[in-house]
């Protein structure tokens, strides 16, 4: 049997302590947090995938979670289908999104796709804000008691903390299998250096695609799981910036382009957020926005590889330390 | 003749536009770098103007030039402390430092002034002037005429003075302008000072016309990418040109379609623009 390694042994732990979670914190607000958390990890190691691992950063993934949001809750109002019917559409929608955004900007420089994926996102918050046919302003609501199983509608948050940990580890799963084939490596090449890998015979521009479209399914797919789980959404909390900008800092706070580094970074920001809005009383105060921005700042300035290479580098240099002794 | 006044009344606006464009394209084409944070500079303009006024007294002339070494300095700030360093960095980083100093700036104002909507009290500008049987408001013509006035004016400044030389040299080629003796570090510290000087006095001229609120920061950052993605990126008068062109669009679509329709229609020109032309009207491939 192989040796099991630090690294294994806390991934091993931090696993088990997952799952045990909702059964020692049953305090309606530990376990909201424990949801928020897995919800908030699901979404940013999706945006990780082409933000992280192929380096082209998107600043409107929500576009991708306001139409999974949108379209089980679409689906349930005009047709009284359950909601969860709406997954799939949503996650085909964010595929085509994703095709159109793509295949222009991903020809041009790194910069392009930025400013298209908040711009696109932006147009489409303000014509979903001025659409009745999708509640305008006000949003669409889901089932407020569930007709049957089917409607995911539970009166406890547990059964949504499982199934979002379920979400959680086929994200992780799929991801780590990417990062040791052939298109991990890619992935890696087109984020070191684009002109290389292309003549070296990579094919960027599919490479991209394939990555922001298994992107876009699974931040689609987390937004469909929110607003099941919420049973409501409107422009702001489907297709806001602040949902955009959430996905970017835990990726990049935690470790973007790295599998564990948007768990961790979810890990340390969610519970920061639910403290800081205890304390300034609701979101509603803006003050958690600007730790949001602070953070992104310093990130940027003096840790851009994340919380994840700092403890790298940390650990290289009390090995080398140790081994000198 | 309502057409005529609403497209005047866009040409103005796309005025304001063109001015704090162009500082967005100068970063753009000088070091290949997008600022997220262009329109909080705007938003930042505006409430200078506002606290000059309010505090110091004073008409246009006094805060206009307020704003502008106020912007100017924050500029040269923000590159010295920041840009400077993320500069050769990951793109990640790049991206990041100005979009967390956009949200920075922009709910920390609307920490500091709250999210309502304000408008600077009146001076002596405030009133309307009958321009061959169109009324226009006087503030929203001097500051339109400024402000295509200043754009002309930082053109000018860079393709006719040393300064400006010694700013496109570095821009050209980074090795090559040092060992001419140029010190890039600095000649992009004062594009950065130009860039947001550019941007606040906009929002200085705009705030004379036009009520605002913090918000207003997301939506000119937005337009301005739009701006510069229509002229070409790192063009001056590509911005000039596509302000103008942006203004009119918005104006014309708002009086056609309704108001809600203006931000909708110039985003969607964007998403087709990226199709269709990516370089823009007036840029390179």
């Amino acid at each position: 049997m192989k040796r099991l390694s630090p690294t294994r042994l806390g991934i091993a732990v931090f696993a088990v302590g997952l799952l045990l979670y909702p059964l020692v914190f049953t305090n309606p607000f530990y376990l909201d947090i424990g949801v928020t958390f897995l919800l908030a990890a699901i979404s940013a190691s999706a945006w990780n995938i082409v933000g992280g691992y192929a380096g082209q950063i998107s600043v409107g993934h929500s576009m991708f979670f306001g139409l999974g949001a949108y379209a089980p809750l679409l689906f349930y109002q005009l047709l009284g289908w359950p909601p969860m019917a709406g997954i799939p559409i949503g996650i085909a929608a964010s595929v085509v999104l994703a095709i159109i955004i793509g295949m222009p900007t991903f020809r041009l420089t790194g910069h392009y796709f930025s400013m298209a994926t908040i711009a696109v996102a932006e147009l489409i918050r303000i014509f979903t804000g001025t659409w009745d046919f999708v509640g305008a302003a006000i949003g669409l609501q889901g089932p407020a008691t569930a007709r049957g199983w089917w409607d995911l509608t539970f009166r406890g948050e547990t059964p949504y903390y499982y199934i979002f940990l379920g979400v959680l580890a086929a994200l992780l799963f799929i991801t780590h299998t990417i990062e040791r084939r052939r298109f991990g490596y890619y992935l890696r090449a087109i984020k070191a250096r684009e002109r290389a890998a292309r003549s070296l015979g990579v094919p960027v521009l599919q490479i991209k695609m394939q990555a922001l479209m298994l992107s876009a399914i699974f931040t689609s797919l987390a937004g469909s799981l929110y607003a099941i789980k919420t049973g409501f959404i409107d422009p702001e909390s489907g297709f806001g910036i602040l949902v955009s900008v959430q996905m970017v800092i835990i990726a990049a706070l935690g470790g973007a382009g790295t599998l564990f580094g948007p768990v961790f970074g979810a890990l340390i920001l969610i519970p920061l957020q639910s403290a800081t809005n205890t304390w300034f009383g609701g979101g509603g105060s803006g003050l958690t926005y600007i730790l949001y921005g602070g953070i992104i700042v310093l990130i940027a300035r003096f840790e851009p590889g994340g919380l994840f290479e700092l403890w790298h580098r940390v650990i290289a240099k009390y090995r080398s330390r140790r081994d000198a002794a | 003749m309502l057409l005529v006044q609403v497209v005047v009344g866009g040409l103005l606006l796309g005025a304001i536009y063109a001015l704090f464009s162009s500082g967005l394209t100068l970063i753009w084409g000088m070091m290949n770098f997008i600022n997220f944070a262009h329109g909080e500079f705007v938003m930042l303009g505006m409430y200078a103007a506002l606290l000059v006024v309010v505090w110091l007294g004073g008409g246009p002339a006094v805060f206009g030039l307020a704003v502008a070494l106020l912007l100017f300095f924050l500029g040269v700030a923000v590159y010295a402390s920041l840009i400077r360093h993320v500069l050769r960095g990951p793109m990640l980083a790049q991206i990041l430092s100005t979009f967390g100093l956009a949200l920075l700036l922009r709910y920390t104002a609307f920490w500091i002034f709250s999210a309502n909507f304000v408008s600077l009290p009146e001076t002596w500008l405030s009133g309307s002037v009958d321009v061959g049987g169109i009324w226009l408001p006087i503030p929203q013509l001097i500051a339109g005429l400024l402000a295509i006035t200043l754009t002309i004016v930082l053109h000018l400044l860079l393709t006719r003075t040393t300064v400006g030389s010694r700013l496109l040299a570095v821009s050209e080629d980074r090795t090559a302008a040092m060992l001419m003796g140029i010190r890039p570090d600095r000649m992009q510290a004062l594009a950065w000072g130009l860039s947001a000087s550019a941007a606040g006095i906009a929002g200085a001229l705009m705030a004379t016309a036009y009520p605002w609120s913090p918000s207003v920061g997301e939506t000119f950052g937005l337009i301005a990418f739009v701006v510069v993605a229509l002229g070409g990126f790192g063009s001056v008068p590509g911005a000039m040109y596509a302000g103008l062109i942006i203004g009119l669009i918005q104006s014309v679509s708002a009086f056609w379609l309704g108001p809600i329709y203006k931000d909708i229609v110039v985003y969607a020109l964007f998403a087709v623009l990226l199709w269709l032309r990516p370089q823009g009207l007036m840029g390179r491939a």
